[in-house]
């Protein structure tokens, strides 16, 4: 807990729509240590990004209970003026389309400078001179004159470090980025992954990533956990968690992947579709498509279990429990 | 298996810049330049390549939802590149599409049983209590519940739209169905489960595919060949493991570093190339070799030649790559400069 520098704790988020109550997050509770990265994987509608926003205070209108201590402060209770402070040079976030955070009628470096300026009293000078080395810092080349260029005028790749730039002109603690990838090629994918790591090493900061892509969290995540249905599955380093999956809906993504060692193997994927959250399943929410399921599962919600051998790792899983042996 | 069922013969498709754009007015995009290649019967071609690389377009060309600029497209000895609508009409029939989103390619205002059942009543092949039973058939066959014939579409979710979608393209049971990036819009765990379906529905009904993805993994996963595009033009094309194992082509191998994969071990143990740059416009494409700009092991010829694409390096008569420079096993990709 000594490095700690967010402590999420039973965090649940629900929203009211027409169809009813939407319980996007049920009980989640993690912990970000300073400096490393916290990789979140998991598919449309597991809670990943609705988790992550509310912590940054992006979720308004929802019903949301729980804690989120970031350096000694529940960013849950602050007002929205305090978050806005903390925006920026505590917290940033990036988002998978880049165009939603640049807006298409001013220049770049505009918007970067802008933002210096908003939260920093410096000069218009001194704040474009700084977008200028931040634009050179995630590998714009000539930024100088890319400074003055328009959000169309740069390719995808560009923009995602445009926005990269952006999130990192005050220096947050802690980066969130949400599915920042998704949209790009497979070999600019490798480029800003590679950007962001090389980043952390020099500023140091904690980075919580967002994704669906299991590849590309096996590349950089110190920590991961696997998302389903607003609660947390199982939660590992990534070697635990690639080595030993224990999790029958971990083990289950992991073998929908195709991978490039093929086999002729047909895929196991897993049956059925993710369950819908206006009216979650009792007990485990992966029981309907568990292929390990018992009798138990269907009505008690697992605790966490810790993995045999694999330190820190546990898994939200009946199978785990000595009791449960023999069940099957 | 070797017999070809579809020739591609230097098929160009060009697209003229919008006339708005003032400043490109006159210029085209070079989308599809020269690709020839030929699909086997029976067999899976997988097309890969990142986005703007035309790999769509080409696909859209053979199908004829485009015409053609120039070149051909031979279906069974028939040239098909210049037919008029109607004389295209039995060849339709035998050439099929999926696409990618499932929810832009089904009309929201229609039930599942009749969009289905379109490919049967276009060609006067069924109708009445024939049709709803060979439209059922077609959902049982797909794994759709048959009671969901009077359903509309937004009442399945995406990974069944999907089947809806693969249910019509099979309506006719085509000879040739070619799938543009079939799974990319769905979530991992229902991505196999359409992934499965399209082998057994292969294996079933002795279909040839085009596959067309993004995802180096899942085109390994169910092609006999791939073929690697980049700016419009095929630069390597091998049987998969092939590929896999043994590209020559300098982009197919920084294509195949950044794959992401999901074992931090591996992942920590491979050769890793980050190109740097963008793949540059297809408006006006650089001269020779149109990864030179790119590539590591550009010399001065690769700017001025457009290499051909040939065997390299005593490979397999099946393997063919466009280089000057063709990277051997084992070797890495940045080599020293040779004095000349």
């Amino acid at each position: 807990m000594n490095g700690s520098l967010l402590a999420v704790r039973d965090l649940s988020v629900s929203f009211q729509t027409p169809d009813g109550v939407v319980e996007a997050v049920r009980g989640v509770s993690f912990n970000v240590e300073r400096g490393k990265t916290l990789g979140i994987v998991g598919e449309s509608g597991s809670g990943k990004s609705v988790a992550t926003q509310t912590v940054a205070g992006l979720t308004r209108g929802a019903r949301i209970s729980g804690q989120a201590i970031f350096e000694g402060r529940d960013l849950l209770k602050m007002s929205p003026a305090e978050l806005r402070a903390l925006r920026g040079p505590g917290i940033a976030m990036i988002f998978q389309n880049p165009l939603s955070s640049l807006h298409p009628f001013y220049r770049i470096g505009w918007q970067i400078a802008e933002m210096i300026r908003a939260h920093e009293s410096v000069s218009g000078d001194a704040a474009r001179r700084r977008a200028i080395d931040l634009l050179g810092l995630v590998g714009i080349p000539q930024p100088e004159k890319r400074l003055d260029d328009y959000p169309h005028q740069f390719s995808g790749g560009m923009l995602q470090r445009a926005m990269i730039a952006m999130a990192l002109a005050l220096q947050p603690r802690l980066l969130i980025a949400d599915e920042p990838t998704t949209a790009l090629d497979v070999t600019v994918q490798a480029q800003i992954v590679r950007l962001m790591q090389r980043l952390q090493g020099e500023l140091g900061m904690a980075i919580i990533m967002i994704t669906h892509d299991l590849g590309v969290i096996a590349g950089m995540a110190d920590e991961v956990f696997v998302m389903y249905a607003g609660q947390i599955m199982e939660q590992a380093s990534r070697y635990g968690l690639f080595r030993q999956p224990s999790h029958p809906y971990t083990t289950g993504l992991l073998g929908s992947l195709p991978r490039v060692t093929a086999s002729d193997e047909p895929l196991t994927a897993i049956a059925g579709q993710p369950p819908s959250l206006i009216h979650p399943p009792s007990g485990c929410p992966f029981h309907p498509r568990c292929p390990q399921v018992m009798e138990r599962c269907s009505h008690e919600t697992p605790a966490f279990f810790a993995v045999p051998d694999s330190e820190p790792h546990r898994s939200a899983c009946w199978l785990l429990d000595p009791a449960s042996v023999g069940q099957e | 298996m070797t017999e070809s069922l579809l020739r591609v013969e230097h098929l160009v498709k060009h697209f003229p810049t919008t006339a708005r754009d003032f400043f490109r007015s006159g210029q085209h995009v070079h989308a599809v330049d020269d690709v020839s290649l030929d699909v086997r019967r029976g067999e899976t071609l997988g097309l890969v390549g990142e986005t703007g690389c035309g790999k769509s377009t080409l696909a859209r060309c053979i199908i004829r939802l485009e015409r053609l600029t120039s070149g051909r497209v031979v279906f069974e000895g028939h040239d098909i590149s210049s037919l008029s609508d109607s004389e295209l009409r039995p060849y339709r029939r035998r050439m099929q599409m999926v696409f990618q989103d499932p929810y832009g390619s089904l009309n929201p205002r229609r039930r599942v049983g009749s969009i289905i059942g379109d490919p049967f009543e276009i060609h006067g092949m069924a109708s009445g209590a024939e049709l709803r039973r060979r439209v059922q058939d077609l959902m049982d066959l797909v794994g759709l519940n048959p009671e969901h014939y009077n359903r509309f579409p937004a009442q399945f979710s995406g990974g069944q739209r999907q089947r809806i979608g693969i249910a019509r393209a099979i309506a006719l049971r085509p000879d040739l169905l070619i799938c543009d990036e079939p799974v990319s819009a769905l979530d991992v765990s229902i991505r196999a489960q359409i992934l499965n379906l399209l082998r057994e529905l292969q294996r079933e009904l002795r279909l040839t595919m085009i596959f067309i993805s993004h995802d180096l993994s899942v085109v390994r996963h169910v092609s006999d060949r791939i073929a690697v595009m980049y700016l419009g033009k095929v630069i390597e094309i091998a049987p998969g493991a092939n590929l896999f194992e043994h590209a020559r082509h300098p982009y197919t191998r920084a294509l195949l570093s950044a794959i992401p994969i999901p074992d931090p071990d591996l992942d920590s143990a491979r050769e890793q190339i980050v190109l740097s740059g963008d793949p540059p416009s297809p408006i006006e494409p650089p001269s020779g070799c149109r990864f030179h700009p790119r590539c590591p092991r550009a010399e001065r010829i690769c700017g001025v030649d457009e290499p051909p694409l040939i065997e390299r390096l005593l490979d397999s008569r099946d393997h063919l790559a466009a280089c000057h420079f063709p990277v051997a096993d084992g070797e890495a990709l940045v080599r020293e400069k040779s004095a000349t």
